[in-house]
């Protein structure tokens, strides 16, 4: 048999500088008050239309995320850096979605073409979704999914057209009282996407949504439910980037995934935020029995992110798995994890972990795994793997595990590594030049997560690791 | 390019010390395009030393002497830059890239190597697959991880399925012949056998004579305590093979003492 040779997947492209760092000229037609208050909430409340419920979650919100303290842990300066009063926290960039791009305002439409959102749409997704400031601007699903009841629209068209759908699910996995964050994002959430796949229905190519934030001290607070019914398969990808300001943007998002029995959910993330956002997410599914969870995670921009991932495995035999990485350059401080809840039988997890900190970059990975008693023959593994570039960048791992059942399999492993000389020597002796070397060991020590992605992604990662690495030979 | 009379290699009083001890103590050797010639000696008597020093290893120190490769100073080059020239090393220890399949890396490599750094991969698959199969290398190896799990034949075959995809214009293997079975020693030493070409050059690095029976060489050396100490033909190696190094090293004793006799005596 001929030997399938597997071809580069990335051409090396070389930019100068971060590419999504561009913004056009704001045109909202609703641009809120710097600041956050129960005033504004009406107001949202009122503009979206929203059922009384609705507006009594936002206004309880508020009162939550004020009571709570800031988090104690983590990376304590930065986070009590952020300013909320100097936060906008609602921007409405149009006046209606687009069904169609041409519909869209044209400097919305010329930002995510830069993007390459409508061309990744022709080629290869099921569905599109783009949020641009607080709103989704444009929305599309494949007719035929539409047809087999699949649901794939705006969190706020999710709640006007399936009200009773999202009302049950709704802060069933993230309750507003969960963490300061997901209570503000509870406060002033907008946009996000709302998917529902009816019972059996294989949804075979990805929905996605893209996250743009164009205006200064902005706040995104997208909002986004996945409810996967009995039996049902659905990739969901997000990606997101911002311009590069001198004043930061804090983006809090809340995601809820609920795997009802049987079914197989992915979430996968590029977060690729300038260097001047906080990335302050909650995300949590809750996995039935028999059903699958996967979430797949690239950080690689932002100032800090603190984001861990996070499946409740509910029902026997569910299975959970985090797949991530975090690429923190200079000037970065990448808090990621993995949160694992073993509460029934027989439910199994995988965390594996990448970081790499170079630049004086930071990484950290924060994990939890929690088996209760009784979920017996339940097998956990955890891999974290960190590799350091540069005398002073850091690499921190705090792994908790709370093991509360004697009758399950627990795997652990850590390891810390440098590119070593004799690894540059050996590339090198084959032509390769040093910074061609790194990238090589670099893209090598990511393999794991890239063959997870879908071929287009993956030519992606792999150029904005190479646009991370550059400058990387002193 | 260069003229005919020219070597391909020439190293002149070449001393190199390795955190701070002296490893080769002022090495002469000149290569010829065409030949083939093989570097025997002791473990510890700087023979692997050569061997990185003129890939460039970043750890040795040149203390003093030269390298010209095609008349080019070697040791003004970094280590990619020799390899580009044509300089190729066959390593000893080859090192694992996890993550890195073995055709992205060869690849990689042969588009560092090509003036317009592209090859097409229609054509790189085309060339790889001819030589897996001349190497009689498993097509499997195209998608396993570079060395990664490789047991030690099958990280010696990778080194010179490299080798041979590379073209380089000097090969210098690196004790390539050490810890292999006799079908992994055959595969190497056909590899090298093809490779053969009269502007082409190698320096087998070698403990034993195994590997010269199966590739002659044109010229054999001896090194010993960091210089080479003596030169012939492969009748030389058969010596070696026969009597070990001990004969060598009393005779080189005897002439070091006749020396500081005649040197007393003046």
């Amino acid at each position: 048999m001929a030997p399938e040779i597997e071809s580069d997947r990335a051409e090396l492209d070389i930019n100068d500088d971060y590419k999504y760092g561009f913004h056009d000229p704001e045109k909202a037609v609703f641009k809120s008050q710097k600041g956050i208050n129960h005033e504004l909430l009406d107001q949202m409340s009122d503009m979206k239309d929203e059922p009384d419920w609705m507006r009594q979650f936002r206004h309880d919100s508020l009162n939550t995320f004020l009571a709570k303290p800031m988090p104690r842990w983590g990376n304590v300066d930065l986070l009590n850096s952020i300013d909320f009063d100097d936060i906008y926290y609602y921007l409405k960039p149009v006046e209606e979605q687009g069904r169609t791009w041409d519909d869209v305002p044209e400097d919305i439409k010329n930002t995510f073409d830069k993007l390459g959102i409508p061309e990744a749409e022709r080629k290869f997704l099921a569905g599109v979704s783009a949020q641009y400031e607080s709103e989704v601007v444009y929305h599309s699903l494949q007719e035929e999914l539409e047809k087999q009841g699949v649901v794939f629209l705006s969190m706020d068209d999710g709640l006007k057209q399936h009200e009773d759908l999202v009302k049950k699910h709704w802060a069933t996995v993230i309750p507003p009282a969960d963490n300061k964050f997901a209570a503000l994002n509870s406060a002033v959430w907008s946009g996000g996407s709302f998917v529902y796949v009816p019972p059996g229905i294989e949804v075979a190519i990805p929905l996605q949504a893209y996250f743009r934030i164009n205006a200064e001290n902005m706040g995104q607070f997208e909002r986004t439910l996945l409810i996967a019914d009995e039996g049902s398969r659905v990739h969901y990808i997000e990606g997101c980037t911002a311009p590069t300001y001198v004043s930061d943007s804090l983006h809090s998002a809340v995601v809820e995934l609920v795997a009802l029995p049987g079914s197989h959910l992915r979430y996968t993330t590029i977060q690729n935020w300038s260097k001047n956002v906080y990335n302050l997410v909650t995300k949590r599914a809750i996995a039935h029995e028999n059903a699958t969870v996967e979430w797949v995670d690239g950080n690689l921009g932002s100032k800090l992110t603190m984001k861990f991932p996070c499946v409740y495995l509910v029902g026997e035999g569910a299975h959970g798995e985090i797949l991530s990485i975090a690429f923190a350059n200079e000037g970065q401080h990448q808090d990621a994890g993995a949160k694992m809840i073993h509460a029934a039988p027989k439910t199994t997890s995988r965390i594996t972990s990448k970081s790499i900190s170079k630049g004086g970059g930071r990484a950290s990975y924060r994990g939890m795994v929690k088996v209760y008693p009784g979920a017996v023959g339940s097998k956990v593994h955890v891999e974290c793997d960190a590799l350091l570039m540069g005398e002073d960048s850091r690499s921190d791992t705090y792994p908790t595990m709370e093991i509360a059942e004697d009758r399950v399999q627990v795997e652990h492993e850590a390891r810390v590594s440098k590119i070593g000389d004799e690894q540059l020597f050996y590339l090198m002796s084959r032509g390769l030049s040093e910074e061609e070397a790194l990238v090589m060991v670099v893209n090598g020590f990511i393999e794991p997560f890239v063959k997870e992605l879908p071929m287009e992604y993956a030519v992606e990662l792999n150029r904005l690791i190479q646009l991370e690495m550059e400058g990387s030979v002193g | 390019m260069s003229d005919s009379n020219q070597p391909l290699l020439e190293v002149k009083n070449l001393r190199v010390a390795i955190e701070g001890k002296e490893i080769l103590r002022g090495v002469d050797l000149v290569i010829n395009p065409g030949e083939i010639h093989a570097v025997m000696g002791r473990n510890g008597s700087g023979k692997s030393t050569m061997a990185y020093v003129l890939m460039g290893h970043p750890h040795y120190e040149v203390l003093e002497g030269s390298v010209l490769y095609k008349g080019q100073d070697l040791l003004e080059l970094d280590t990619d830059e020799r390899a580009r020239l044509g300089m190729f090393l066959a390593f000893q220890y080859p090192m694992a890239i996890p993550g890195v399949t073995v055709a992205k890396f060869l690849h990689s490599a042969l588009k560092a190597h090509s003036e317009s750094g592209e090859v097409a991969v229609r054509d790189f698959r085309t060339s790889l697959k001819g030589a897996m199969e001349l190497l009689g290398v498993d097509s499997t190896f195209a998608n396993r991880y570079v060395n990664d799990g490789f047991s030690g034949g099958e990280k010696k075959r990778l080194e010179i399925l490299q080798m041979f995809m590379l073209e380089p214009g000097l090969c210098v293997l690196d004790e390539t012949d050490s810890g292999l079975d006799i079908d992994a020693l055959k595969t190497v030493a056909e590899g090298v056998n093809a490779m053969r070409s009269e502007d082409r050059s190698m320096l087998m690095i070698t403990h034993y004579q195994r590997l010269l029976n199966y590739v002659t060489p044109d010229v054999v050396h001896v090194m010993m305590d960091g210089r080479i100490v003596r030169t012939g033909g492969i009748e030389l190696a058969e010596t070696l093979e026969e009597r070990g190094y001990e004969w060598l090293e009393e005779e080189m004793f005897a002439a070091a003492e006749g020396n500081e006799g005649v040197s007393a005596k003046a």
